[in-house]
């Protein structure tokens, strides 16, 4: 018995996918705003990648000086709105905050930072202005949070700013990425937009950059480039079966289902194979798209699942069920997917061992990939002296996130290897610091 | 058996809980329903000829999340007529014929005093109280606490009183003077039966940023209010118990009134030497079925300690309050953070830092939060306790003998401490403080 019906109308889809985080009305904000102890040397900065003066701005809310707290988040942290929504706050600030050592409920840090960014943002009031135009061109390929950021942070320090950006649309995994219930394509576009109202930087939609003589332009056109390329495609398992019609990769499942919504139709019976955060969001939305019968399998034990407690949680009371220690064999069917043909795993000083004779077999309609994206190495491979790790990651100065090539700098998932939305929004800021000293030999 | 009834200088209520003369007793009807609540007794709201008053009449201090922690009042005494308000006190008489109904009156002359006296005897008043501490509008008229700051013209008007009253007298004091003693001799010395006090105090309770219009706003312009509620409690202590130590004071029956709302409030201005309370802002804020915490809270406390009325406890606190100089120098507190309790908000630190005596060190391994108590700087202010939010975290614990005693006159009669500069000894008591340049690299 699935625990939601199948989205007929947009309504219904937001329905079943009604956000965690939803806006804070005033007395909220008050309320919460009020029980803020105003830590000295807060461990919820100290958790925040970006470093948000947090206390602060809670202060700045209560006051109702809202504009004053949307200005201390945005001074560190050019996606404020978007971490306010998508941030996993239960394992950085929220999770960090002291009240928890006492059992009491922590501040709801995310819906607060959400209620101050999205004030100004909806207001479309100007918090920042571009700095005097210092007659220097960076080139941004990627309109995701690192390259957003990056953009944002040279646009006051004086830069001309352009940002190549492959799809239609900016924000990169933040909109099509994420789980709907985390943030509507909406805010997520209301956020970029607001910024580059005040900021002007130029994005170039549907401008893939992949060759080496694209490449060569942006480099003589441009006193710098920040790569904000983020990762590629689900990875291919290699598995027989894999390219049957109805096996999906995750990403590519997100974003048809945040783009078309209620009008794509998820089969009754769907397999999701992973065990990090994508796997636990396509398994719940899978269950929230109707689907009678989703399950979650995944290779090793639930402990060593890659996804945070809360999301296997989510997916969990959305009605997914999970299949632990299960290592995917082969994918069944005649051109179409019928099941997965699993066998069981244990382990030995970490090494998986399959269980010889534990075959067993998944029917199914569809099979979601969630084993992580491919890296974009053919395409970093042609830019010169750019070095990658073992994990085709981009190796950068840990400090100005400049790359092998002193006129590349890059940031976010193609530096990290696929992290979160403040990840990205950091990094792609302290890249411009480091573009700026580059550029001014400082 | 525990008995909370009261004789108060004659006036028996089933309470010490009475309504002080305000909103909440303007009319009979208010009053009816409030002895159904289960108060003791009622003020009527203070009687007079009748005024006109403003729209837009009271003012909140809030503090945090809490509403009213102070308030404000410019509202004057009745404007019902006389008849009406006599005719409805004979009825509360008929209905509750055991409860205190005690009539408040502000005239101005002998005759109008000695002639009103007589109306609400006729009534059925069980007593009667003079405002002589309205701040506001009636003050202006020479009335209110244009009398109680006179303590002359005080005397003259309660002997006025005294020569045409048969029920008992309650003098009500304000406070606002250099010296509470002064009205309150008088009023003792003018014949009165009893005191009550403090009356609200002049105050500006907030001023509008938008229009720069004082709190509460009439037309643009404000005036000064009667400050009351929560946050005056210290204030009206400090004067009950000035008038209960007084040797020419003591003896009169004192109601207390200031900021009253819990029954821990009514038990300590019992302690000072009250034998009846009165309530208003309490009322205001959440009607008057706050009663009922009041009344099961001070049974509470009586049954734990034995106490079958209130007179068994009246006045304990009486002997403890002393001049500073009797304040024993041996004494010797020193605070303990109980770890197990932290939870690492590190305010104590920044407190006793900052705003105190910097006795507090933060913990140098990075694996822990909790602050650390410096034993030899430690002066024993309890700053730390105050601002720690976790109950019995950080206690102060004692750390003289507790045999040894010394005031500040043996001291000084000992030749043990500087009472001059020219005192080679003037240098000091040599506690710890930094250098100040060390507060640069903070």
């Amino acid at each position: 018995m699935a625990e939601y019906t199948r989205p007929q109308s947009e309504q219904e889809f937001d329905q079943n996918f009604k956000q965690k985080k939803p806006l804070m009305n005033q007395t909220e904000a008050y309320m919460e705003s009020s029980r803020c102890l105003f830590c000295y040397d807060a461990p919820c900065v100290q958790a925040c990648p970006t470093h948000i003066d947090i206390p602060l701005f809670i202060k700045q809310i209560h006051t109702e000086n809202v504009e004053g707290a949307a200005r201390t988040i945005y001074d560190m942290n050019w996606m404020g709105n978007a971490c306010g929504k998508v941030c996993p706050t239960q394992v950085l600030c929220e999770g960090a905050c002291v009240f928890n050592h006492q059992h009491v409920k922590p501040i709801e840090i995310g819906r607060l930072q959400n209620f101050a960014t999205s004030q100004v943002m909806t207001a479309g009031k100007p918090l920042f202005h571009p700095g005097a135009p210092n007659g220097k061109k960076v080139a941004i390929i990627g309109a995701g949070p690192a390259g957003i950021s990056c953009a944002c942070e040279l646009r006051v320090l004086g830069y001309s700013v352009t940002i190549f950006e492959a799809k239609e649309k900016p924000s990169g995994l933040t909109v099509y990425g994420t789980a709907p219930y985390k943030i509507t394509n909406t805010e997520a576009l209301t956020e970029v937009d607001y910024l580059q109202k005040q900021l002007g930087f130029q994005i170039n939609y549907a401008s893939p950059v992949s060759t080496i003589e694209q490449l060569q332009k942006l480099e003589a056109d441009y006193d710098a480039v920040f790569l904000g390329v983020g990762n590629g495609p689900t990875a291919a398992l290699r598995l027989p079966g894999e390219d049957f019609e109805n096996v999906i990769g995750a990403v590519e499942f997100v974003e048809a289902l945040r783009f078309q919504k209620h009008r794509i139709r998820v089969p009754d019976r769907v397999v999701v194979i992973g065990g990090g955060n994508t796997a636990m969001d396509a398994a719940s939305e899978s269950a929230r798209m109707g689907s009678s019968q989703v399950y979650l399998a995944y290779r090793r034990s639930r402990e060593q699942m890659g996804a945070y407690w809360f999301e296997y949680d989510l997916a969990i009371s959305a009605g997914v069920k999970s299949v632990f220690n299960a290592s995917p064999l082969e994918i069944l069917g005649n051109g179409k997917a019928t099941g997965v043909r699993f066998i069981r795993t244990t382990q030995e000083n970490g090494a998986l061992n399959e269980i010889p004779g534990s075959e067993f077999v998944l029917e199914c309609d569809l099979v979601i990939k969630a084993t992580g994206q491919a890296k974009l190495a053919d395409f970093l491979g042609k830019i010169q002296g750019l070095e990658l790790d073992k994990s085709k990651r981009i190796v950068v100065n840990p400090v100005t996130f400049q790359t092998g090539n002193p006129k590349y700098f890059a940031g976010g998932d193609a530096v990290n290897g696929g992290a979160e939305v403040v990840n990205g929004a950091f990094e792609g800021k302290q890249a411009a610091l480091g573009i700026h000293a580059y550029l001014t030999n400082s | 058996m525990t008995d909370l009834s009261i004789n108060f200088a004659g006036i028996k209520a089933p309470n010490p809980f009475w309504l002080a003369s305000a909103p909440p007793t303007n009319s009979g009807y208010q009053i009816m329903k409030a002895f159904e609540a289960g108060w003791g007794g009622a003020v009527w709201k203070t009687l007079g000829v009748p005024v006109v008053n403003v729209s837009s009449r009271y003012g909140g201090l809030n503090y945090r999340d809490t509403r009213m922690a102070g308030f404000t009042n410019i509202e004057l005494i009745t404007d019902r007529t006389l008849a009406d308000n006599l005719r409805e006190m004979e009825e509360v008489k008929k209905y509750f014929p055991n409860h205190a109904v005690i009539a408040s009156l502000m005239v101005e002359s002998r005759k109008e005093w000695q002639q009103i006296i007589k109306d609400v005897e006729n009534a059925g008043a069980d007593g009667i109280e003079l405002n002589f501490g309205c701040p506001h509008g009636m003050c202006e008229r020479g009335m209110g606490s244009a009398v109680g700051q006179e303590p002359a013209v005080l005397k003259t008007i309660v002997e006025w009183v005294m020569e045409a009253a048969t029920v008992p007298v309650i003098t009500k004091l304000t406070p606002n003077i250099s010296d509470i003693e002064d009205p309150g001799l008088a009023a003792v010395q003018g014949g009165t039966n009893a005191i009550s006090l403090i009356n609200t105090i002049k105050s500006i309770i907030g001023i509008d940023l938008d229009t720069f219009s004082p709190l509460p706003a009439v037309d643009g312009k404000g005036t000064n209010g009667g400050y009351c509620g929560p946050a005056v409690k210290p204030i009206a202590l400090n004067m009950v118990r000035q008038l209960a130590q007084h040797p020419e004071i003591a003896g009169t029956p004192i109601s207390g009134i200031g900021g009253i709302e819990t029954w821990r409030d009514v038990v300590e201005y019992i302690l000072l030497g009250c034998t009846s309370v009165q309530v208003c802002t309490a009322v205001m804020h959440y009607g008057f079925g706050i009663v009922r915490e009041m009344e099961s809270g001070l049974r509470q406390f009586m049954e734990d300690r034995g106490f079958q009325t209130i007179y068994d406890f009246a006045g304990k606190a009486l002997p403890n309050v002393v001049e500073w100089k009797d304040l024993n120098l041996k004494h010797k507190v020193v605070a303990s953070i109980n770890a197990d309790k932290c939870i690492g908000c590190q305010l104590c630190y920044i407190a006793c830092e900052d705003g105190a005596h910097q006795a507090i060190a933060l913990p140098q391994n990075g694996q822990t939060r909790v602050p650390e108590i410096i034993d030899e700087n430690c002066v024993g202010c309890n700053l730390c306790s105050l601002v720690c939010p976790v109950e019995e975290c950080i206690t102060m614990e004692k750390r003289d003998s507790g045999k040894e005693q010394l005031t500040w006159d043996e001291l000084v009669a000992a030749d043990a401490a500087p009472v001059a500069f020219n005192d080679p000894r003037a240098g000091g008591n040599g506690h710890y403080v930094p250098e100040p340049v060390k507060a640069l690299n903070k």
